[in-house]
């Protein structure tokens, strides 16, 4: 096996023991970045290989972009963390010994979801997810104020039983391959899987897609199985809800998307995507509403998120090459630009001491430059020109709009309530007489800077070999 | 067929472990069924490892049975005890309208299994159909139940439903089987951890309340 794959599992487990060795947090802090950007220089040499196909591990223009996708925002993620973890230690909300913990943990998630993304095999994809998930919920919890104790133990309630759904759903793939592949580890390798699809059980495969769709489903946060995802989001650690957000529901909805392609290549199995459709469209729609009643910031943009995983899901319904190359890019653009959103959130939350909505307000005047990452932020989220989501977003509403303009008109209407209330909120947030109190903080912009910059020029101009790329994991997608 | 025998009447014992997990009101009968249903796991895990000369088996059967059959159910009692909660466990649903929900789900299970596998091999079709309805009884009592530690006992007997299922695929590989017994056993280090701190924060570890502080209140 190659050593660049291994790194990009290997790095983040080894700084995980190695962060929790280190009393200091400055250390473990920097420590946290290095190592991130380490996984990520791995994960860029990625772009340099050929496609890799063995019995526990694959790499295909597909996961190469999620696995590069992840490692950037976890990079970056880490080097907000660090500027919002000193504060969080002055405020005495966290003691150095947690943040030493959050830090390995930190890693531990990374190592996991990378391994998840990097998978062949169903079951390693399934049990990465699941430590992934549990890493996660611990990390939610860290506050241990009986909200977040409340949001931490619905995440893991929630989260374990869509877990095992998936799993009985992955036994039943496992089932439906057996009768052609064999039994052991071949049925459960996933190229195989997808290589022999159409002679796979259709019975066993419908049923199966019913308790992955239900099961992974969960945890991308499509409604209605959304509830724990707004709590995680609001009570965690920042820089947890810029992950959650800008990673973990990615990782999710690409370990649907592996079965999808599978249910898809047989063509006696049912459609994957009318159901699809029909479920992305309820979140987009659902979660459009749900904006306009929320009292605190963070839990906003957390609906925020369920409404845009809606959309992509929905594109992902559509298929065929544009829906499938739009739906690709409206997924990094929706990472990058919440991640970002968050970090620009976490510091407005630190300065005014509050995440309820009503209390922030006035930020143009007090903290100007937190005002101007927040203000493009969302507007770069509700699909304005000139940033990289109207793009992704006009794709996805011209492509369904020429196979069946109803759809289209369904889902513009979800985006232009999102879009309302978000301008609404946004607004209220930078304009007015400023609210007190208004604490020193040291944000770092850099990270949120490099986010939008990339949204920027995104919308403005695509290299070409980055569309081919697009292009050929597009077509993976069938 | 003496081995279909026997492994039926193991998975179905399961499902009566099931179906009385669903009644018991005393925390402590609650974890002794539940052990009790991890051995019957690991029996039936055991009996597929001999009857189809699969000796990898006999470790899955030997985890379930160390782990869920032994160290959990103490680790849990011990818990218990710490915490002081050996009093009643109090249920959402009353016991007839559980029962007769259980069954509900149980046939449900039977029938769509039953009807979507006519290819497969005997045993992999009911096997299949019992471990479904043990998992939907798993959720059924974590529905139920309002108390953290008899929660958690639910999520535990869908993980047993899950391996049943898992033996019942004839050769489904062990390293899946392994990395499911150690997420388990995170997921019950996460678990303990938790309610440690509810138990710190509320005095309690009733789930209502913690419905009292969820949500956009504040």
């Amino acid at each position: 096996m190659n050593t660049a794959i291994w790194a990009v599992v290997g790095i983040p487990v080894i700084a995980g023991f190695l962060l929790a060795l280190i009393p200091s947090y400055k250390v473990t802090a920097v420590g946290n970045v290095f190592a991130s950007g380490l996984t990520f220089t791995a994960a860029l040499t990625f772009l340099a290989m050929r496609p890799v196909t063995e019995d526990y591990v694959i790499l295909d223009s597909l996961n190469t972009f999620f696995i590069i996708l992840n490692t950037l925002v976890g990079f970056t993620t880490s080097a907000f963390s660090a500027s919002y973890i000193g504060h969080e230690i002055e405020t005495g909300r966290l003691t150095p010994l947690f943040v030493r913990f959050y830090h390995a943990m930190f890693q531990g998630m990374m190592a996991a979801m990378n391994m998840s993304l990097l998978s062949n095999n169903i079951g390693v994809m399934w049990v990465a997810l699941e430590l992934a998930t549990l890493m996660t919920v611990i990390m939610v919890g860290i506050y241990r104020t009986p909200n977040a104790l409340e949001a931490a133990w619905k995440y893991f309630i929630l989260g374990i039983v869509g877990i095992s759904l998936a799993f009985f759903g992955t036994i039943l793939v496992y089932l439906a391959g057996q009768g052609v592949l064999g039994e052991g580890l071949p049925a459960m390798t996933w190229s195989n899987l997808l290589a022999s699809a159409p002679k796979l059980d259709a019975a066993l495969l419908n049923l199966a897609f019913v308790f992955l769709l239900v099961g992974y489903g969960t945890k991308v946060g499509l409604a209605p199985l959304h509830a724990w995802l707004p709590d995680a989001h609001a009570e965690g650690p920042t820089p947890i809800s810029a992950v959650l957000s800008g990673l973990l529901l990615n990782v999710a909805l690409f370990a649907l998307l592996r079965f999808k392609m599978l249910i898809a290549a047989h063509p006696g199995a049912l459609k994957p995507g009318p159901i699809m459709i029909s479920i992305g469209l309820l979140s987009l729609i659902f979660a459009a509403f749900m904006l306009y009643q929320r009292r605190d910031i963070k839990r906003m943009f957390a609906y925020s998120s369920i409404e845009h995983m809606g959309l992509i899901t929905f594109a992902f319904g559509m298929g065929g090459p544009l829906a499938n190359f739009a739906g690709l890019l409206h997924m990094v653009m929706h990472s990058l630009i919440k991640s970002a959103i968050f970090f620009a959130v976490g510091h407005v939350a630190q300065a005014k001491g509050t995440q309820r909505i009503a209390d922030i307000r006035g930020l143009s005047v007090s903290n100007p430059g937190l005002a101007v990452g927040l203000a493009f932020g969302v507007i770069a989220i509700s699909g304005l020109p000139p940033f990289g989501a109207f793009m992704s977003e006009f794709l996805i509403l011209s492509t369904t709009f020429a196979r069946d303009p109803l759809l289209a008109l369904a889902a513009a209407f979800g985006l232009l309530v999102a879009l309302g209330a978000l301008l609404l909120r946004l607004q209220h947030f930078l304009f007015g007489e400023p609210s007190e109190p208004n604490h020193e903080v040291s944000a770092s912009s850099l990270p949120w800077m490099v986010h939008l910059t990339l949204v920027l020029v995104a919308g403005l101009y695509l290299p070409p070999a980055l569309i081919a790329w697009f292009q050929r994991a597009a077509e993976l997608l069938g | 067929m003496v081995a279909y025998d026997v492994a039926h009447f193991l998975a179905g014992m399961m499902l009566v472990a099931s179906f009385m997990l669903l009644y018991q009101d005393r925390i402590f009968a609650v974890l002794n069924t539940f052990a009790a249903q991890a051995m019957l796991l690991s029996a039936a895990v055991a009996w597929q490892g001999y009857i189809r000369h699969h000796p990898d088996l006999f470790i899955t059967a030997a985890m379930a049975f160390g782990l869920k059959g032994i160290v959990i159910p103490i680790a849990l009692n011990r818990m218990v005890v710490k915490l002081g909660i050996h009093r009643d466990v109090d249920q959402a649903v009353n016991v007839a309208a559980a029962m007769f929900l259980g069954l509900g789900l149980t046939s449900l299970a039977l029938m769509l299994v039953l009807k979507v596998t006519p290819g497969a091999a005997s045993f992999t079709r009911e096997g299949l159909a019992l471990a479904l309805a043990i998992i939907l009884l798993g959720f059924l009592m974590m529905i139920t139940r309002r108390n953290a530690v008899t929660q958690i006992v639910g999520f535990m007997s869908i993980e047993n439903g899950l391996i049943l299922a898992a033996t019942g695929a004839r050769g489904m590989p062990l390293v899946v089987e392994v990395s499911v017994a150690f997420s388990v056993l995170i997921a019950l280090f996460v678990f303990a951890v938790f309610v440690f701190r509810i138990r710190e924060r509320f005095d309690s570890v009733e789930i209502d309340y913690l419905d009292k502080v969820r949500g956009d209140r504040r």
